[in-house]
């Protein structure tokens, strides 16, 4: 049933090797810019927050597949030599994903209240205690969930890079496809793997609001 | 190297026209499967809260299933595999449908957003109270009625915003129709790189034709939801 797939067992893990690189080089990307980009969105300096509203608006208003393909085309011009598309690739994640983290970590920061901060002063702690202790604690449980869901989303949005030719999971199971024709299994396979990947990730997000429900930070 | 920029591929012929039939296609391709993800979202949506487990353990399946695989791999899956899912003969003549990209991207869209729909729906009955559920059947109405009068309505007035943001996704959902060969507005951009190597510029103009495009829908929608918004909840 699965021939196709045991044939090219190898070939295809490959490819999956490379979609877990490209999440993992999006990730750290997308969540390091999505930091700055929150703090952005929360800046009282106009200078600071219109210009990373009108980012975050106009990335979020496009396709992830446009963004993909320009810069794609952009990448060479800036460079002056084509490119590998993985590099341009990670470089559309990264701007693309962070984004959406920064909405989260803007959201994660706005949730602390000033009377928080003040409690914490009056019971003597220090500023970088206060950070230290209270709230980056309990900013970082209240948007955990939240993070986990949108690595998950990560993690499929990198099948896209298909379109610029990266032989990620996809990209491979549709050459072998082409090649042996077995649509059913092959796709099936990919579909089976990012379904476990992806169904465990949900359920862990959602062990992660339970708790942070049970202990009252939700 | 430099690049000589030549922006009038945005309106020269045929690329102007080409970027056109492009915006055509994914406005066609996002209000036909909006549709099949309404619709289908809705059932399913109450489905997930009704008292018989079997039905809830199904449309909750239903929305893991779609959630959990990329939308790119589920397009692949239902535009190749789907024909050799219904044997040699039904399969055969399906792949004979001229157009059948098209309809795929119409379908696979259309469900997959419905699992999303599903969950708002979820979320939209979760905030109605018992009492008016209480109420609803102490006027002797019946499960059906209930729902059909009366819950579903509210439901959907309540989840009204979400669905905008839904919206909005859908059209750039679309995009990914271009991998199955279909000319929507992404896939016109990068055939105007393939003719003129002017890329960048086709695809920036197809980004700020997106921008419109997503500006006007939530006007339209900014519309529809100050109609339609509960009095005395909270708007935007």
């Amino acid at each position: 049933m699965f021939d196709a797939v045991i044939r090219n067992f190898g070939f295809l893990m490959g490819g999956f090797g490379v979609t877990l690189e490209l999440t993992a080089c999006a990730l750290t990307g997308g969540i390091l810019l999505g930091m700055i980009v929150g703090l952005g969105r929360i800046s009282r300096s106009k200078w600071i927050y219109v210009p990373v509203t009108l980012y975050v608006n106009f990335i979020r208003n496009i396709p992830l597949i446009l963004v993909i393909f320009w810069f794609y085309f952009v990448m060479p011009i800036i460079a002056g030599k084509p490119l590998n598309p993985f590099i341009s690739a990670v470089i559309s994640f990264i701007i693309f994903e962070a984004t959406y983290f920064g909405e989260i970590f803007r959201a994660g920061y706005q949730s602390i209240s000033v009377d928080l901060i003040h409690a914490a002063y009056s019971t003597g702690l220090t500023y970088s205690q206060t950070a230290r202790y209270v709230l980056i604690p309990i900013a970082f449980r209240r948007m955990l969930p939240s993070l986990i869901t949108q690595s998950i989303i990560t993690f499929q949005d990198t099948s896209l890079a298909f379109v610029i030719g990266l032989e990620e999971f996809v990209r491979r199971a549709s050459i072998v496809d082409n090649l042996e024709v077995r649509s059913i299994q092959l796709y099936g396979f990919v579909g089976i793997v990012f379904f476990i990947f992806c169904f465990i990730g949900s359920k862990i997000s959602l062990h992660f609001e339970e708790k942070g429900r049970r202990a009252g930070v939700l | 190297m430099a690049y000589n920029f030549d922006w009038s591929v945005l309106w020269r012929q045929p690329y102007g026209t080409w970027l056109l039939q492009g915006l055509w296609v994914t406005i066609k391709i996002g209000l036909f499967s909006w549709i099949i993800a309404l619709s289908l979202g809705i059932i399913i949506g109450t489905l997930r809260v009704t008292p018989w487990k079997f039905t809830r353990f199904l449309a909750s399946a239903y929305t893991e299933f779609f959630r959990n695989i990329p939308f790119l791999v589920q397009l692949f899956f239902w535009y190749y595999a789907g024909p050799m899912l219904l044997g040699d003969r039904l399969g055969h003549a399906i792949n004979q449908i001229i157009g059948l990209n098209y309809y795929v991207a119409i379908f696979a869209l259309g469900i997959y957003t419905a699992s999303r729909v599903a969950e708002h729906m979820r979320a939209g009955f979760a905030s109605i109270g018992k009492e008016q559920y209480q109420a609803v059947l102490s006027t002797g109405m019946t499960q059906y009625q209930m729902y059909r009068y009366v819950i579903i309505p509210y439901a959907l007035r309540v989840i009204l915003p979400p669905l905008t943001t839904e919206f909005l996704t859908i059209f750039k959902n679309s995009s990914i129709a271009m991998t199955i060969g279909v000319a929507e507005l992404t896939f016109m951009s990068y055939r105007i790189d393939a003719e003129t190597f002017h890329g960048l510029e086709a695809t920036t103009g197809a980004m700020f034709i997106y921008l419109l495009l997503g500006l006007t829908v939530v006007r339209i929608m900014g519309f529809i939801e100050s109609r339609f918004k509960i009095p005395g909840m909270i708007g935007r």
